[in-house]
């Protein structure tokens, strides 16, 4: 029998500041089977180890790269994210997974696509995001919106260039506020940037991803008047984790336990779970 | 199914048979309470008790446990770790039910937990009927007999002058052959065993009504109820370690000078950093939501997730809270709110 909790070994072989305190890294297998062996959808995540200091749960940042690679952008604000942060190219961590249901792909194909990502939200979205680009063809107008604290924080800058740069596909940003550094776009929340979009609810699908309270509103405030069906809203929740697998009940909300039914779910499902976020 | 019996003074003589070739785990008096513990003699083992302050979900599920060592940030060793073969000696048939329940959630199909299952496999269960039920015991009202052998593999019932022991698997017809003291259990044996199980489930007295609670719950999440509730509860979450179908954990690094364990710990719903994120957001904030998280999750969420409610009846958690919440009041004024 497998062992669940047992992390394989992985080397950081990258490190790509993004921000303040946000580093993506570029972790690969060490064992040669293991590389060969794993493989993730876009919306799941790993638990990642640190020995001596403890284990959390990351949303994968890339989609599928080289064979046995993967990214993980994170935010240094606990244990074990600030003891990452202080580790350099070369030094190895734990990983067990990929958990959790994913994003769905195949069924959004020929829709046109919103993203909102606030903050490090943006990261799960990513790999969806780059899918999409690369399969061009199979989707429709693809919008991305991203809003971060301050302009410092804007996450993926070079990357969120490209891909406004792509046919069909659109980037706003917007930030909360100035903190002293040069900014000459858009100030407010996220959602100011739904005036300078122009989507078909009927035919598109939305992947929001962020704090709570911007889920709340972006979902309440504008999918839903806007006329978007509650299945074509998909977003992921967040809860204390750390099996990963179910068992530990960290992250059981209602009949479903965050880690193993979700981090995915569309609004349709969201709103039957008790009001407990 | 075949039946044995044995003389009352022979069973010590058994388990000490047992005792060369087993960890035998046994109910143990205390001071003040009766606990299962290793016996290293047959004489240890005190076979009045009415049932163990704790349950014997540890046997499965530690209060903590080893999962991996590591050294300067390398994984080093692997667990499970090997426990030896144990028997567990006179469990009561609420907390063999328990086991079933945590086989649930830690053997699924699509997550098995070897540390669980390597334990589970290697222990044997020798159950024992109840004579005298504790007033607090309500099995009976979650399906359970106090007499049943379901899930053990021998079971015992106390008829006075000696014991009957139902062979239930090859595991107990194995353990059965290790000492020759048995006899076949004649007739009348059999009658004085059926007996005993009848008065024990006579004697619990307190029933609480199951069918409809799911049901009833499924609307109560915003009810004003779980306001009051909680209010004397003062978290100490006794309840919740000492239920045997709480199973909940967390996992944590112990280091000393480089060197170190992963381990997981028994946690429970009823702490406020159980559910605590990162970001310093509780989504559980009160007593309120954890008290209601509690109960929802063993009459509501458990039912819908495995199919079966997370309570044996066992009454632990009523006997040992310190503020005399007691469950089955509760689910009375839920079935009648």
């Amino acid at each position: 029998m497998e062992n669940i909790y047992l992390p394989k070994t992985a080397k950081i072989i990258g490190i790509k500041d993004e921000g303040l305190d946000l580093k993506t890294f570029t972790f690969s297998f060490i064992n040669s089977e293991v590389k060969e062996a794993f493989s993730y959808k876009p919306g799941q995540f790993l638990e990642l180890s640190i020995f001596g200091v403890g284990e959390v749960p990351i949303s994968l940042s890339s989609s599928q790269i080289e064979k046995g690679s993967f990214q993980l952008t994170i935010y240094a604000i606990g244990e074990v994210t600030r003891s990452l942060h202080k580790m350099k190219v070369g030094d190895v961590v734990g990983i067990r997974g990929p958990f959790g249901n994913g994003f769905p792909f195949d069924e959004a194909k020929g829709k046109d696509i919103l993203f909102v990502g606030g903050g490090i939200g943006m990261a799960p979205l990513r790999p969806l995001i780059k899918d999409m680009i690369d399969n061009r063809s199979d989707f429709g107008h693809i919008i991305i919106l991203h809003g971060a604290r301050t302009p410092r924080y804007i996450i993926f800058r070079d990357e969120l260039k490209e891909w406004g740069k792509v046919e069909g596909v659109e980037v706003h940003m917007t930030v909360n506020r100035v903190d002293g550094e040069k900014w000459d776009g858009e100030i407010g929340l996220i959602t100011r940037l739904f005036d300078k979009i122009e989507i078909n609810p009927r035919n598109s699908v939305a992947f929001v991803c962020g704090p709570l309270f911007m889920i709340h509103i972006v979902v309440e405030d504008y999918l839903l008047k806007m006329g978007f069906q509650e299945e074509a809203i998909i977003s992921t929740l967040e809860r204390h984790m750390k099996c990963g697998v179910g068992h530990c009940g960290h992250c059981n909300v209602g009949p479903k336990y965050i880690c193993i039914d979700g981090p995915v779910f569309t609004y349709r499902e969201m709103k039957i779970l008790p009001k407990e976020f | 199914m075949e039946e044995k019996v044995i003389s009352r003074e022979k069973v010590v003589t058994f388990i000490d048979t047992l005792i060369g070739k087993y960890y035998v785990f046994a109910p143990v008096k205390k001071k003040d309470f009766i606990s299962f513990d290793e016996v290293k003699s047959g004489n240890e083992v005190y076979l009045g008790y009415r049932n163990s302050k704790d349950s014997p979900k540890r046997f499965l599920f530690p209060q903590s446990e080893v999962m991996l060592r590591y050294e300067k940030g390398r994984l080093i060793e692997e667990g499970p770790f090997d426990y030896g073969k144990r028997v567990i000696f006179g469990i009561r048939p609420c907390d063999i039910k328990g086991f079933s329940l945590l086989n649930k959630v830690f053997d699924n199909h699509d997550f098995r937990d070897p540390y669980f299952i390597t334990k589970r496999d290697s222990i044997i269960l020798i159950g024992m009927g109840c004579r005298e039920p504790q007033t607090t015991c309500f099995c009976t009202s979650l399906g359970i007999d106090p007499g049943s052998s379901d899930g053990a593999d021998l079971f015992i019932t106390d008829i006075g002058n000696k014991y009957v022991f139902q062979i239930l698997t090859s595991k107990g017809e194995g353990i059965i052959s290790e000492y020759d003291g048995f006899n076949d259990a004649e007739k009348a044996d059999l009658d004085m065993k059926e007996k005993v199980s009848e008065d024990a489930k006579e004697r619990i007295r307190t029933k609480v009504e199951i069918s409809g609670l799911k049901e009833k719950l499924d609307g109560m999440f915003e009810d004003p109820f779980w306001s009051d509730l909680h209010e004397k509860c003062i978290g100490c979450a006794i309840c919740t370690y000492l239920c045997p179908t709480c199973h909940c954990f967390d996992i944590e690094d112990e280091t000393v000078n480089d060197k170190g364990v992963r381990r997981r710990n028994w946690d429970s719903c009823m702490f406020p950093l159980f559910t605590l994120h990162t970001s310093g957001h509780n989504p559980r904030e009160s007593g309120k939501e954890r008290m209601r998280q509690r109960i929802m999750h063993k009459f509501n969420y458990f039912v819908s997730y495995w199919g079966d409610t997370a309570c044996v009846g066992c009454g632990r958690c009523i006997i040992n809270c310190p503020v005399n919440m007691d469950l089955r009041k509760v689910i009375n004024n839920i079935n009648h709110g």
